[in-house]
């Protein structure tokens, strides 16, 4: 299984080319890659040797931005803006709605490691506010029951 | 009159975004063959007469910052779009990235011949991740027609656009952290002087602009800088796309002139908001993203242009619109701007990251009714503070709105103090979480 990680972070390399001004960008494919939404410790190292930077300004860089992580989160990162043009379109009612649906806390990850919970600042989707995203996928004009096919279409095509 | 324009969004919607001949059949790359015949200068002088003041929220006027770097003899220059749009309420880069993008990678070409650069830089943000793809497509597809690389049109002139990937971090859209993240560092803005027209991207004298600004210039060149001044006021050419968000009927993108059209007509003309729904009344707006003043229902007959609401203390900024109803708590909405100000330092300088903080505390205690008016008076204080002693725009603008709301909402803050809010009050009555 490492094996086969190294090779997807080898190919995201080769097809972004190990540019530095690629780094942030190849980050974020790993990020996806991984399965949990996080870059480990032997992605990190990986990166570091393949591009020639040190380990120590790898992490400054991995704790500086918001998008990304280093510990593991669920497959599917769900993130509420909440921000105030989402507010004041109810975002917190949304919030509220999928912290009741997936019984977890914002911060937190489901048991089965499906769902993590968080909050995101603005990602210029106030025309459709209040919005989630998961992945690169922005949902806006949300209601409870547009959440409720969100969440049972991402856990049925893992079934499919 | 009409209220809105088509201009900057002409081809928005009309053709495939990244299709360099629907891009060319409506006139695209004119503008480029324009300036290949015209000496550096007078383009320079074209979008000084244009007055095009820039379009990312600061209101720079581009012509300056054009002739600038063009007296500094030192080579290679770069040029930098700043696509890091993340000030809240503000979605209208997204638009021309979008659905134009070919529109600003002409106007960052022109600036590359203007000033004899090969290499431009658009950085995106990260949570635009699909836009990337469709801004990436349209470089390659430029290239492929010879609007991009080597030797385009036939002249020895080289150009390439790189697209960087940001990756969440609000303060690289300051232009000098912008830069540190192009340069793969951490986004932290640097100190000033020197200034990024001689000391920018790897040390070069580079140019940063806004996407909208960028959009301009192709814009600009082909109905020439008079021309483009008319569309705005006296200080400031051309037209300006909005974002409507928050309690508004028809939220979006808009293109008006900048003159003529009022606040009152950006939030009720049926063309543009539409007025406030549920029938419920204005109480407030926010203009020009998180960082920019909040205005009032007594001055909404003010004309969008940068001159006429600097008048009345008011911005353009990134061109944000956020309206407000009477449901929402002026004190509930103030936590919101600060709570994302202090998720947003970048911690470098005391005055932003512990100044934002205190600010969050004084606030609550307004909501829990446990504030006096020595409380008042130390949001006053620190305000200023953060404004004279920040190190960069973002510490020094993070209490703007605050500064409006003190100013022309002081008995909201009383009211707190007495402890009686009708808005908060009646909102958690009814079971709304406002106050969290």
């Amino acid at each position: 299984m490492a094996n086969q990680f190294e090779m997807q972070i080898t190919k995201i390399l080769d097809e972004q080319g190990r540019d530095q001004q690629k780094l942030l960008s190849i980050l974020l494919d790993i990020q996806k890659a991984s399965g949990k939404n996080y870059i480990s410790e032997e992605a990190a190292e990986i990166v570091s040797r393949e591009m020639g930077i040190p380990l120590v300004k790898l992490y400054d860089i991995l704790t500086f931005y918001a998008m990304l992580e280093t510990k593991p989160r669920g497959r599917f990162l769900i993130e509420v803006c909440n921000n105030a043009p989402c507010y004041v379109s109810k975002s917190d009612r949304i919030a509220q709605f999928l912290r009741q649906e997936l019984g977890i806390n914002f911060g937190q990850t489901t048991a089965d490691g499906l769902f993590t919970l968080q909050y995101m600042p603005c990602v210029g989707a106030c025309d459709i506010g209040p919005v989630i995203k998961i992945g690169d996928r922005v949902y806006g004009n949300l209601t409870e029951e547009k959440i409720r096919k969100i969440l049972s279409d991402l856990t049925n095509n893992l079934e499919g | 009159m009409p209220k809105t324009m088509s201009v900057l969004t002409a081809r928005c919607g009309r053709i495939r975004p990244d299709s360099v001949k629907e891009y060319v059949a409506t006139g695209g790359f004119e503008a480029f063959r324009k300036a290949l015949a015209m000496e550096p200068m007078e383009i320079i002088n074209e979008v000084m007469d244009a007055k095009l003041l820039g379009r990312g929220g600061a209101s720079y006027p581009a012509g300056k910052k054009w002739k600038q770097l063009y007296e500094i003899p030192t080579f290679p220059k770069y040029i930098v779009c700043n696509a890091d749009e993340g000030e809240p309420g503000t979605f209208k880069d997204k638009v021309l990235l979008e659905k134009d993008p070919l529109l600003v990678i002409e106007g960052m070409l022109i600036a590359g011949y203007v000033f004899d650069s090969h290499d431009g830089y658009i950085y995106i943000r990260g949570e635009y991740r699909e836009i990337q793809r469709i801004f990436q497509a349209a470089i390659a597809n430029a290239e492929s027609a010879g609007f991009l690389g080597d030797n385009i049109c036939g002249t020895d002139f080289s150009f390439r656009v790189h697209i960087v990937s940001g990756a969440g971090a609000y303060i690289c859209g300051e232009n000098s952290g912008l830069l540190n993240s192009i340069e793969a560092k951490t986004g932290r803005p640097r100190v000033k002087p020197p200034h990024l027209a001689e000391v920018g991207l790897f040390s070069m004298p580079t140019l940063v602009n806004n996407v909208e600004s960028f959009a301009g210039i192709p814009v600009i060149l082909s109905m020439g800088g008079k021309q483009f001044l008319e569309l705005g006021s006296e200080n400031s050419g051309g037209t300006k796309l909005i974002c409507l968000s928050g309690n508004v009927n028809n939220r979006g993108t808009y293109e008006i002139p900048m003159h003529g059209v009022t606040l009152r007509d950006i939030i009720y003309d049926p063309e543009l908001g539409g007025g406030i729904p549920d029938g419920k009344e204005l109480k407030f707006f926010h203009l020009g993203g998180q960082s920019g003043p909040i205005g009032f229902p007594h001055q909404l007959d003010t004309v969008y242009s940068h001159d006429a609401l600097k008048k009345v203390g008011l911005s353009v900024g990134s061109g944000a619109v956020v309206v407000l109803d009477e449901s929402v708590c002026i004190i509930d909405y103030l936590k919101k701007v600060a709570d994302f100000f202090i998720h947003e330092s970048c911690g470098k300088c005391v005055p932003c990251r512990e100044g934002n903080r205190q600010i969050r505390l004084i606030l609550q205690k307004f909501s829990d009714g446990v504030a006096t008016m020595q409380d008042f008076e130390r949001l006053e204080r620190l305000s200023l503070t953060m404004a004279m002693a920040s190190s960069c725009g973002l510490g020094q603008a993070a209490t703007t709105a605050l500064d409006s709301c003190l100013i022309h909402a002081r008995e909201e803050f009383i009211a707190h103090i007495n402890g009686v809010c009708p808005v908060c009050f009646n909102s958690r009555k009814n079971g709304d979480t406002y106050a969290y």
